[in-house]
């Protein structure tokens, strides 16, 4: 059984491992909810029934071969830090994290499939790929899901669907959600028409706004509301024509910024890189924030193409728990701060430094796009 | 601006693009907690808007759109298989079981209409289901056909349609 040091150890395979087909997007991930029949749901069953429902499904889960050495740990085993670094990797929910005893995480080898046991549902499974790779993330995971029906028997109504424990799954079971980074819409103020507009076709469009209209990073999350009254595929392909029209926007909003303003996009990436590069203090929001310029740099061709791949990176190393982690203690959030700003110091001290006379809107070539690790999923 | 759901002083403000529709939440930092509204890997706005959709129309929440203990105990309906009530639906705005579906469905119906595109299941359905329904069509159709082979004495017919009928339900 793989230990958790080892699983995290490395940077999930989406954070890396990325394509460069559509620049804005950073993650694609499909979600499927199934709750085994005959068994109350896991909020509402005992706690005999719980362990009975885990026992079931626990090895069904790690007999598929993907979960060939798989981390398996029931939550009660893992440490409040630890189970945090998990949800910092999108790799369990946070209310799977509240869970203890009864519960379980088996995660696999590279972080692409994770499945999350007696969270709401009995059964949350999911995928991640890196950029927009939805279709095929379904494709991998439904493959898993008719190899577990082999063994489980799950709550299925001929109208209703899939039944899960909250109404707003039924049917499919299905949340498929992307992952954009949108910093050329936000600056040049038309991320509120176009998120409007993707609102309008039945989408969600999440992130944790402050009272202005700037999510934090410049990260947003489009995923499906409607699980009941369409196919998985219609779904999916809805979603990635939207996603493919809104990385357009985007695209195209970047290249706008630096035909008509090319002094205030390089101040802003200049002052963001001279921030991470000198602060000694710096607050998670602050540094995701600067993190997005610098990003935004890199895919303009201000910084190495690597720096793109160093943010996504960092994104995830400067989370509280993935801190806590790295410093093997717990620390209060003033250490925190200076910690995290050590890191972010030290890792961009070997990056060329700004030189913003010349950017581009098509972006250095070839440059690998990562997932980004802090995919509000 | 106060919090939604107390009297604090709101911190956190969310806002989600519904079915057109922008809504807005905003909470203080113990509520934002408390609905997990801080972890974006968990939370739907359509959690927290569930009570207020199911209260608009009525019956389920009486009209409570936070979704508290209203309503009359006692009298609430329950699920046979899990012991599930009415009151525990409002309450947590989550069902027991899978059987909950089948002893609600009446009260479950008006709330899917603001929630989903569709209101009956369209994809992927369990393979061995799938085998299952086919072969229970299939039956209910030799049944039928049996049923007329020996209303026309047909009886050679008859007891080829019985043959297949026995391989299907093996004894």
């Amino acid at each position: 059984m793989m230990r958790f040091s080892t699983l995290i150890k490395n940077p999930a395979d989406w954070m890396t491992g990325g394509q460069a087909e559509h620049g804005a997007v950073l993650t694609s991930r499909i979600r499927l909810a199934r709750n085994l029949r005959r068994h109350p749901f896991p909020g509402w069953a005992k706690r005999e029934q719980r362990a009975l429902a885990l026992e079931l499904m626990r090895p069904s889960v790690e007999a598929l071969t993907v979960m060939k050495d798989a981390f398996s740990q029931e939550l009660g085993d893992l440490s409040s830090v630890q189970k945090q670094v998990l949800v910092e990797r999108h790799l369990v929910s946070r209310e799977h994290a509240a869970r203890g005893e009864g519960s379980a995480a088996i995660i696999e080898r590279r972080q692409s499939f994770s499945f999350m046991l007696n969270e709401e549902d009995h059964l949350r499974m999911q995928a991640i790929r890196p950029g927009l790779q939805l279709s095929s993330a379904y494709a991998a995971l439904t493959a898993l899901d008719t190899e577990l029906e082999a063994t489980l028997e799950f709550a299925f109504d001929p109208t209703l669907g899939y039944l899960t424990t909250c109404p707003t799954n039924l049917g499919t079971g299905l949340r498929a959600s992307v992952m954009l980074h949108l910093p050329g819409l936000v600056l040049s103020d038309q991320i509120g028409q176009v998120l409007q507009a993707v609102g309008k076709i039945g989408l969600a469009v999440r992130g944790l706004y402050g009272e202005g209209t700037e999510s934090l990073g410049h990260l947003y999350q489009i995923s499906n509301q409607s699980s009941l009254g369409e196919s998985e595929e219609t779904i999916i392909r809805r979603l990635e024509r939207v996603i493919g029209q809104v990385a357009q926007h985007e695209q195209n909003a970047r290249e706008k910024l630096v035909e008509d303003d090319p002094e205030m996009v390089a101040d802003k990436i200049g002052r963001a890189y001279g921030v991470l590069r000198h602060a000694h203090i710096i607050d998670s929001k602050e540094a995701l924030n600067h993190l997005s310029l610098l990003r935004l740099g890199g895919m303009l061709g201000f910084f190495p193409a690597d720096t793109i791949i160093l943010c996504d990176t960092l994104l995830m190393d400067i989370q509280p728990a993935h801190l806590q982690l790295h410093s093997a203690r717990k620390l209060s959030p003033e250490e925190r701060d200076a910690i995290r700003a050590q890191i972010v110091r030290t890792r961009l001290q070997n990056l060329k430094s700004s030189d913003t006379s010349t950017p581009s809107a098509d972006g250095p070539p070839s440059s690998p796009e990562p997932a980004n690790p802090t995919d509000e999923s | 601006m106060k919090c939604d759901f107390c009297e604090s002083k709101a911190s956190v403000f969310l806002t989600q693009l519904v079915e057109g529709q922008v809504k807005k939440v905003s909470l203080c930092d113990t509520c934002a907690k408390e609905r997990g509204v801080t972890d974006p890997t968990g939370f739907s706005l359509a959690d927290l808007l569930l009570g207020g959709i199911t209260g608009e129309l009525g019956g389920l929440t009486g009209g409570q759109a936070s979704g508290t203990l209203g309503g009359t105990a006692g009298s609430s309906k329950t699920c046979p298989a899990c012991g599930f009530t009415l009151e525990d639906l409002r309450r947590v705005r989550r069902f027991g079981c899978a059987e909950c579906y089948t002893a609600f469905r009446e009260e479950i119906a008006p709330m899917l209409r603001g929630m989903h595109k569709g209101a009956s299941h369209v994809g992927k359905v369990p393979e061995g289901l799938m085998a299952l329904q086919f072969k229970h069509q299939r039956l209910q159709d030799l049944r039928s056909r049996l049923e007329q082979a020996v209303a026309a004495e047909n009886y050679e017919e008859a007891a080829g349609i019985r043959d297949e009928i026995h391989t299907l339900i093996p004894s």
